[in-house]
């Protein structure tokens, strides 16, 4: 219990003290990637815990992203309330995906949630008037401080990804303990004899998706702030297989899981980039030797070599 | 123009594309049907073709007829062999596991981008119809390569219902897709059969891709669409039946075609994926399936 805690604790602290000791080259990579380790929580949260293998997570990143982004442009928003606002609706637009998408299940749903996503991105390519489709929007310098903090610059943008990351990391613990995390992972193992036992599957099925979508909106909306940019291009598939490859990388079902796996994913494109341009090679074989060799991932590989105390 | 003649040529159009997409849709049909996998490699299969198809008709000496009939040949052998040997070496080895088979196909399918982009290049590059025949109707002219590209397809198709229905392989496909376990305990190789099917479905992709590449030219990302458009029409046709495939690759097709021409891509495609969550939630057998 505390030992878990302390490691949590422990992280946290090497990545506060990381901003001071790294050169600043890798500040802005560690930023993106505590920014799309909240992202991948989120789905480990659907697919991990609640085993919910959803192939539309795209479109609830973007829908925050969006509704951040066209609440600073269109509405002129200040970066906080717009920060909410993209927040909200990730996890609307997932309660909606997940109202239709839970009454099926299986491959089923995995087709159906990458539909919607589908449909999410053409119709941000349709209303190109508004989203300037696959240009997209850069928000200005201005637009992105909350009070006096510019978030544009190096430092505080590490430190208010960080304390998302921290937000989201910490949340994931205390959901890990509690009873609707233990409810969420019954689900997972075996949904009829939750069923039997009193549970309704639906309904905790639909709230694992909507903190899911909570997540991803959060991160999104982050991510729109802190780097600036919003485009469609963060509605493809390609988005939706991030989290997922980020979350088999690190361990489904373990809470440091989804940052180590983006952790170790970017700097393996980052560093492999140096010897070939074959990014996407990296990333396929990343996918098959985990499925074929390594299902759980590293820190479920860790779990069932001893440390079984860890969340 | 008038609205007669332009519906003529929308309606043309939609053939051509609903003939192709009927093709593909088959092999992804035949693959869920049979071994119950999800291949979302499947447009990766037809980018392959096409590309190969790219290949052969460059190097290949003689005239484009010879070269596109060779490529017609070559390229669904080729990549028939590329997924056999995925089958084998990974599907396989993941005792064909739903959600473990998606997500190797995922990797399977950037891995082939990958390939395609390093050995051919970013740029989309046209190929050669194998003749240059124009039809002129009353109100515009239009290409004999695409009609013949229609009946091209109607005949394979065929073939592949003749194969399906009347051959001892056909009768060892349908015997696997009822019940594997059963068919093992009579004597059928399954790993065989599964392989088999594999490669017969990427096959027809590579000449469905064969035969759109003089329309539309070669490009390392051009999988994405018929993937999609695949998923869709077997999701409404009901999964695994082929009847309802080719039923819906039609209805697809044309109305896509329609759609297009009357109004934006983009909406069609929107409504289309729709349409397909909506089937899949609310009446998952298909619009012409039964219940099973």
């Amino acid at each position: 219990m505390t030992r878990a805690l302390a490691l949590h604790l422990a992280v946290l602290a090497a990545l506060f003290a990381a901003q001071f000791l790294l050169p600043s080259y890798h500040h802005t990579n560690i930023a993106r990637i505590m920014v799309l380790a909240v992202f991948a929580m989120g789905y480990n949260i659907a697919f991990g815990y609640t085993g919910l293998l959803s192939l539309g997570h795209a479109l609830f990143f973007a829908a925050g992203m969006y509704a951040t982004g066209l609440g600073i442009e269109l509405w002129g928003l200040s970066a906080a309330p717009a920060l909410v606002l993209g927040l909200l609706a990730g996890a609307a637009i997932a309660a909606a995906t997940g109202v239709l998408a839970l009454r099926t299940g299986g491959v089923s749903f995995m087709i159906v949630t990458l539909m919607f996503a589908q449909a999410g991105y053409l119709t941000i390519l349709y209303f190109g008037a508004y989203t300037r489709g696959d240009e997209g929007i850069v928000i200005t310098r201005a637009a992105r401080s909350i009070g006096s903090l510019d978030l544009s610059s190096d430092t505080p943008r590490y430190f208010a990804a960080l304390a998302l990351f921290s937000v989201g990391l910490l949340l994931n613990l205390a959901l890990t303990r509690s009873n609707l995390g233990r409810a969420m992972i019954a689900m997972r193992e075996n949904e009829e004899r939750s069923r039997m036992l009193g549970y309704n599957p639906f309904k905790i099925k639909l709230t694992a998706l909507l903190i899911s979508g909570l997540y991803a909106g959060a991160a999104g909306a982050a991510y729109a702030v802190l780097f600036g940019y919003v485009g469609a291009s963060f509605a493809t598939i390609q988005y939706s297989i991030l989290p997922l490859l980020y979350v088999l990388l690190g361990g489904a079902g373990t809470t440091l899981g989804p940052f180590l796996g983006a952790l170790l994913m970017f700097y393996l494109i980052d560093i492999s980039s140096g010897y070939t341009t074959a990014h996407l090679f990296v990333v396929g074989a990343a996918l098959l030797i985990l499925v074929l060799f390594a299902p759980k991932g590293i820190l479920g590989w860790v779990r069932d070599r001893g440390a079984k105390w860890l969340p | 123009m008038d609205f007669g003649p332009f519906l003529l040529l929308a309606l043309m159009e939609g053939m051509v594309m609903a003939a192709v997409l009927a093709l593909t849709a088959v092999g992804l049909s035949l693959v869920f049907g049979v071994m119950r996998v999800v291949n979302v490699a499947h447009g990766e299969f037809f980018m392959l073709g096409a590309v190969i198809a790219w290949f052969v008709t460059h190097f290949m000496p003689g005239p484009p007829a010879v070269a596109f009939a060779a490529a017609l040949v070559i390229c669904p052998l080729l990549v028939g062999g590329i997924a056999a040997l995925s089958d084998t070496l990974i599907l396989k080895r993941l005792n064909y596991d739903p959600e473990a088979t998606i997500v190797a196909t995922i990797g399977l399918s950037y891995i082939f981008q990958q390939t395609a982009l390093t050995f051919y290049g970013p740029d989309a590059r046209p190929v050669l119809a194998p003749f240059d025949l124009r039809i002129q109707l009353p109100w515009f002219g239009y290409s004999g390569y695409k009609i013949a590209v229609v009946f091209a397809a109607l005949a394979i198709l065929l073939a592949v219902w003749l194969l399906m229905t009347r051959t001892r392989a056909g009768l060892i496909m349908r015997a696997t897709q009822l019940d594997r376990n059963t068919a093992r305990a009579f004597g059928i190789n399954v790993d065989r059969v599964y392989a088999a099917v594999f490669a017969l479905g990427a096959g027809l992709a590579a000449v469905a891709a064969v035969l759109i590449v003089p329309i539309q030219q070669a490009h390392y990302l051009m999988g994405h669409d018929p993937l999609l458009l695949s998923f869709i029409v077997v999701i409404i046709g009901g999964l695994g039946s082929l009847r309802g495939t080719l039923v819906a690759a039609l209805v697809i097709g044309l109305s896509d075609g329609v759609i297009s021409v009357f109004f934006s891509p983009t909406l069609a495609k929107i409504l289309a994926t729709l349409l397909v969550a909506m089937v899949l939630v609310f009446r998952p057998q298909g619009l012409f399936g039964t219940k099973p």
